[in-house]
């Protein structure tokens, strides 16, 4: 048995924390080969033949495998394929677009934000935003998935594995990248950070939003926001913390003037340590919170900030 | 161009989901059901590309239960033209794979020849997001998921994405494949004349064997159950007492 591990590589870039938690949850699988696709990630290929439990890297150096087209991306991967028991990746937004097109060439089912892998074929997945957890078991001759990473701790450095160069199938002419718009940022990413800042609809506008921010950058944390905050336009939806948005699972979750819908503790109830601050002692989040601290955000937020 | 917008029944998402007592799924007798929110946001942006002299005609499909009719005629009173329902299950509790969804919207392509597909991103029961993707590699055609701008032109269409850290732009060939996410638009409510008008719109109905699919499970369901609660902790009076307990007692400052 062998897993062919799909990397995410965002301009040259190894998303290492994503990869390094998605090896830990498939360790049990097999020999594990790591796949790096894209002109230019030769650093990110060297980078994932040193993270530990890795015995292989594969790096496709073609141009059509940047940006994480889906087309090219997922012939390079089927054309691997029949090496493998098991083909899996990141529950990313670029391994969501690519691995279900994998899983149809092949014909087989896909299974998405896999959190747990019992056997071989075995898999535990959230299904109806987070209300249930469905154990499904696989008949198909290669099973192909997804990993939801914030259920895993990240595997460590140390590693050496081999490096081989492949080629593979381009899918000619279907789709061409035109720009990528990602908000440069010096705060932690969101997935991996330690601690997360977010905001709701309490937070009332996208200006007061600043609030929120500046106790995230006190605190060195990423900043989220609920659905109905991005809904409200208060902020921008790839903060957004929830099924429809990140699944965040941090040490410390901070979560300002946010109700707590079920859709949005779908995506940060495994945090560690969780607090609430919120005006309305009713709000559902307090039934999960470690903290909770019944306030106007318009005073805590930045006495907080101050005072931490 | 024709437009074909595959729509899919779910619990709505208003209600409580309630696991069953003996494991084998989530309770959805007698509740109340409704077009999956992504796929309504597909049907608005194909009427929307209709309104604008793209579209020349709007299909939606539904793959499931008899009872989808309803979620089919919903979309019709929203502004599609006609309505194909392909029957493959009789329970509603079967949830019909994306893979054997994605064949028989693949022989629907084949038979309507749409330039464009634009559908949901996931539906929010099974939360796979997998039926575009797999409907796209079918075909042999360019996917563009989790769209939040599009516009068509020509032979090629332009579609904004949403992806992590931000969003990215990309082009597709027509006939394409679209899934489509929150922010592409606010689907519109159907207006008490459109609902009637509706009832009178042709809905076409099959089943998964006029199209040859075989729609049984690659899956195997061993248990579904309630996820791990999680306690309330406690409240604390003031910031200065929560700072504290999250140095001391937590240890996370």
């Amino acid at each position: 048995m062998a897993v062919l591990l799909l990397a995410d590589v965002n301009g040259g870039q190894l998303a290492t924390d994503s990869v390094a938690k998605t090896l830990t949850a498939v360790a049990g699988l097999g020999e594990i080969h790591v796949l790096v696709a894209g002109q230019g990630g030769d650093a990110a290929a060297a980078e994932a033949a040193g993270l530990a439990g890795v015995s292989k890297v594969l790096f496709a150096d073609g141009h059509d495998y940047c940006h994480g087209m889906a087309e090219a991306t997922a012939a390079l991967v089927v054309g691997l394929a029949s090496s493998y028991t098991h083909i899996c990746a990141p529950a990313t937004a670029a391994a969501k677009n690519v691995l279900p097109r994998v899983a149809a060439l092949l014909d087989v089912m896909v299974l998405s934000d896999v959190t747990a892998v019992i056997d071989s074929e075995t898999f535990e997945r959230p299904i109806y935003a987070g209300n249930a957890i469905q154990t499904v078991k696989s008949g198909d001759k290669v099973k192909v998935f997804t990993v939801r990473t914030a259920a895993f701790a990240a595997a460590g450095t140390g590693g050496a594995a081999a490096l081989e160069k492949v080629t593979g199938a381009t899918a000619e002419g279907l789709s061409s990248w035109v720009e990528d718009k990602v908000a440069a940022s010096d705060r932690p990413e969101l997935t991996s950070a330690k601690i997360v800042v977010s905001g709701g609809r309490g937070v009332g506008s996208e200006a007061d939003f600043a609030l929120i921010e500046a106790l995230a950058d006190k605190l060195g944390a990423a900043v989220g926001a609920s659905r109905a905050a991005v809904d409200s336009g208060f902020a921008p939806n790839d903060w957004q913390v929830g099924q429809t948005g990140k699944v965040v699972a941090p040490a410390l979750y901070v979560a300002i003037g946010i109700s707590g819908a079920i859709q949005h503790l779908a995506g940060m109830k495994d945090s560690k340590v969780i607090v609430a601050i919120n005006k309305d002692e009713e709000a559902p989040i307090f039934q999960i919170a470690d903290y909770g601290l019944v306030a106007d955000l318009f005073q805590a937020v930045p006495e907080m900030t101050q005072k931490v | 161009m024709k437009v074909l917008v595959p729509v899919k029944r779910v619990i709505d998402y208003n209600v409580k989901v309630r696991v069953k007592a003996d494991g084998s799924g989530v309770d959805l007798a007698n509740v109340k059901m409704s077009m999956n929110p992504f796929d309504e946001i597909a049907v608005e942006e194909a009427i929307r590309l209709k309104e604008k002299g793209v579209a020349s005609e709007i299909v939606v499909v539904s793959i499931g239960v008899k009872q989808a009719q309803e979620t089919l005629r919903t979309a019709l009173a929203m502004g599609a033209d006609r309505a194909i329902l392909i029957e493959a299950a009789s329970d509603v509790h079967t949830d019909i794979e994306p893979l054997a969804v994605a064949k028989l919207l693949a022989a629907v392509v084949g038979a309507e020849a749409p330039g464009l597909v634009l559908a949901g991103k996931q539906a929010i029961d099974n939360d796979m997001n997998a039926t575009g993707q797999m409907l796209s590699a079918l075909l042999g055609w360019s996917q563009a998921t989790f769209a939040s701008e599009l516009s068509v032109a020509g032979d090629s269409a332009t579609v904004t994405r949403e992806v992590d850290g931000g969003l990215q732009t990309i082009t597709v060939k027509l006939p394409a494949v679209v899934t489509v996410d929150l922010r592409l638009n606010e689907p519109r409510y159907a207006s008490l004349p459109n609902i009637m008008k509706a009832k009178k719109k042709p809905l076409e109905e099959k089943t998964a064997a006029d199209y040859g699919v075989d729609v049984t499970p690659r899956l195997t369901v061993v248990k579904t159950s309630e996820p791990a609660g999680r306690k309330a902790g406690v409240k604390v009076a003031s910031v200065d007492e929560l700072i504290a307990k999250l140095k001391d007692e937590a240890g996370v400052l």
